[in-house]
């Protein structure tokens, strides 16, 4: 991009702030005077919902912006909504949930205080060049406007009928003022972005609970990862390793025994095949425990159906999960279900369940429901504290609903961003 | 007997050829991916085709997918599949055409070459060999399930032997009972069962197939 196309840009930027946004801006300062104004008789409570959703996008919409044309990044302070239920209860959790989080109150001043400030800096500019083109506009129509009692100020020349000889003066001027305007023009837009930044990026007290968070999950990750490694060595020593010793013995054996005892040696041998066959089973199994096989090949739903068809229970299966989504994460929610699915064989006395999965809203989400005698409690259930630790290292969460009598229902969240389905390969020779 | 073989690790596909040619087969095409799998299938149209599921160009399920793609253009063309593991759910897809002719067998069968031999030979034959493994889980796991909660545990055991490829007489030589007896148990499952009446062989590839459904 050229210098001129640049500064061009900037200008233009800035006009979208002023002109397109600003009316939208003002939407979001009645919404706002609406929950704050009103919040004695109750109505205010009630707008809140709709006016967190509207500021959000707004700010979304700058926060987007600023990062396509100034480069700016600015991280969005929300927090993970929870999943609401339906009703008036659910409407009043949003609410609750909506005014406690201090990103909501931010966007609020935002959009009282950038007006002021923030579409001022990005408008100076193109009023700078208009103005300018103004002034080329008096010189040339001076004859008409004084012709028509016009009498004026531009700047800082007085336009009327005894001050022809500055006839050229306001162009000058005019040329002037869209000359600085272009020249700041890429350092105000700078500026505007750096301020929305100022006022719509995280706190440093949010980004250090994020950063808790993250230590926390990440220990827990690390632990559950030690472990599971621990777990492999042993299962490989005690097995594997062990079976492929006593083969070796046993051939070693048989190759002593061949000429003298044929007989002896070939009952060694064959035991030296079954040693082989039980090595090979236990790794079949290890691996499974590590990455099953479906879950390679075919993803999250395939895998889900062929622990439904594996498990004694009858299990229906129904999703809508496009393409495949990031390995850790697939894993993660494959490994919860496996194990939500054994609780349900273990504890519930159930004979049915029901597997639902989807991706919405940049969530995946999962409900595993069975018709057992419910009364769960994640509380005492290490499965379940163990699911809910492998999801919180991908900002997931679990929800177990399980009253006495059942149903038992356990639903799970992960945000995930779909990958692109894959590619499937074609016939053609090779 | 012409036999198409796809396997990708040389030392795996070296002795498999000399395993098969011991046993007088010929070998009409080896070959080391899916795509190349389908071309010779197509091309070659063998007796059986003995098959790795996992294979280039991405080595997840590519065998699987090469064998049902070819088994659309040439149908029920006999094909063993041989895996590091076996699954529920892929076995299903195999046999869902109903056309038979499908075996489905762990790669460490190979170490017992007769049986082995035997297995490739009933699926060249149209028969329907699956693992015992599978068989196995299937029978630990108990059947709570519709629609076989209604056989009797030795149809379940008659069943079980059958999804292994077993004919009648190899089953009724298992339980030691009559070739008659057992006559009457596979009747009865198929009726239970409600497959319509056709041919033998096709009313037992869709009682394996509901069997593993279930």
């Amino acid at each position: 991009m050229t210098n001129t196309k640049k500064r061009l840009n900037a200008v233009a930027e800035g006009g979208f702030w002023f002109f397109v946004m600003m009316l939208p801006m003002l939407v979001g300062y009645v919404l706002l005077s609406v929950v704050v104004g009103m919040a004695g008789i109750g109505l205010g409570l009630l707008a809140i919902p709709p006016t967190a959703l509207y500021l959000r996008w707004l700010a979304d919409l700058r926060r987007t912006k600023v990062r396509q044309w100034r480069g700016v990044e600015i991280p969005d302070p929300y927090r993970a909504p929870p999943r609401f239920e339906e009703g008036f209860a659910g409407y009043w959790h949003r609410i609750r949930f909506h005014g406690t989080d201090p990103a909501f109150w931010r966007d609020g001043a935002w959009v009282v205080v950038d007006p002021l400030v923030g579409s001022l800096i990005a408008i100076l500019p193109l009023a700078l060049v208009l103005n300018g083109v103004w002034g080329f506009g008096i010189s040339l129509f001076w004859d008409v406007l004084v012709r028509n009692g016009f009498n004026d100020w531009y700047t800082f020349v007085h336009v009327h009928a005894g001050n022809e000889g500055l006839r050229w003066a306001p162009t000058a001027v005019g040329v002037l003022e869209v000359a600085i305007g272009l020249a700041f023009a890429p350092a105000l837009l700078n500026a505007h972005a750096r301020w929305s930044r100022l006022l719509l990026a995280p706190t440093p007290a949010q980004v250090e609970a994020r950063l808790k968070h993250l230590t926390d999950t990440r220990a827990d990750a690390l632990d559950t990862q030690a472990a599971e490694l621990r777990r492999i060595e042993r299962d490989l020593h005690d097995g594997a390793q062990a079976r492929l010793v006593a083969m070796g013995m046993h051939l070693n054996a048989a190759s002593q025994l061949l000429e003298k005892n044929p007989e002896a040696a070939q009952k060694l041998l064959l035991e030296a095949r079954d040693s082989s066959a039980k090595a090979l089973s236990e790794l079949r199994d290890l691996v499974r425990g590590i990455h099953p096989p479906v879950l390679a090949d075919r993803g999250l739903v395939d895998a889900v159906r062929a622990l439904a068809l594996d498990s004694a229970l009858e299990v229906e299966v129904v999703a809508d999960v496009p393409g495949r989504q990031d390995a850790p994460l697939e894993s993660a929610a494959y490994f919860a279900v496996s194990e939500a699915l054994a609780n349900t064989a273990k504890h519930a006395h159930a004979s049915r369940v029901w597997i639902d999965m989807r991706v919405a809203g940049g969530l995946l989400k999962i409900t595993v429901t069975d018709n057992g005698i419910g009364g769960a409690d994640a509380s005492r259930g290490s499965g379940l504290r163990g699911i809910e630790r492998r999801l919180a290292t991908f900002d997931g969460i679990l929800a177990l609903s399980s009253p006495q009598g059942g149903p038992t229902v356990v639903t799970m969240e992960l945000p995930c961003a779909s990958s692109s389905p894959k590619t499937s390969f074609s016939s053609g020779t090779a | 007997m012409r036999v198409v073989l796809a396997e990708d690790l040389f030392l795996l596909r070296d002795g498999m050829i000399r395993l098969l040619e011991a046993y007088g087969f010929e070998i009409a095409a080896a070959v080391a991916d899916g795509p190349a799998l389908v071309t010779a299938l197509v091309e070659h149209r063998p007796d059986v085709a003995v098959v790795d599921v996992r294979m280039p160009p991405t080595f997840t399920d590519e065998g699987l997918r090469a064998v049902l793609e070819a088994r659309q253009v040439v149908p029920g063309l006999p094909v063993l599949v041989l895996s590091q593991y076996v699954e529920q759910l892929y076995a299903t897809e195999l046999l869902a055409d109903g056309a038979g002719a499908i075996g489905y067998l762990l790669k460490d069968r190979v170490f017992d070459s007769d049986s082995f031999v035997d297995a490739v030979r009933r699926v060249a034959a149209g028969g329907t060999v699956m693992d015992p493994e599978v068989i196995s889980k299937l029978l630990a796991r108990g059947v709570r399930k519709e629609p076989l909660a209604v056989l009797t545990d030795r149809e379940r055991e008659v069943l079980g032997l059958m999804a292994e490829g077993r004919s009648n007489a190899a089953i009724a030589e298992r339980l030691v009972v009559t070739e008659r007896a057992i006559a009457k148990h596979t009747s009865n499952i198929f009726l239970k069962l409600g497959l319509p009446e056709s041919s033998d062989d096709n009313r037992r590839v869709l009682a394996v197939l509901a069997y593993l459904k279930s």
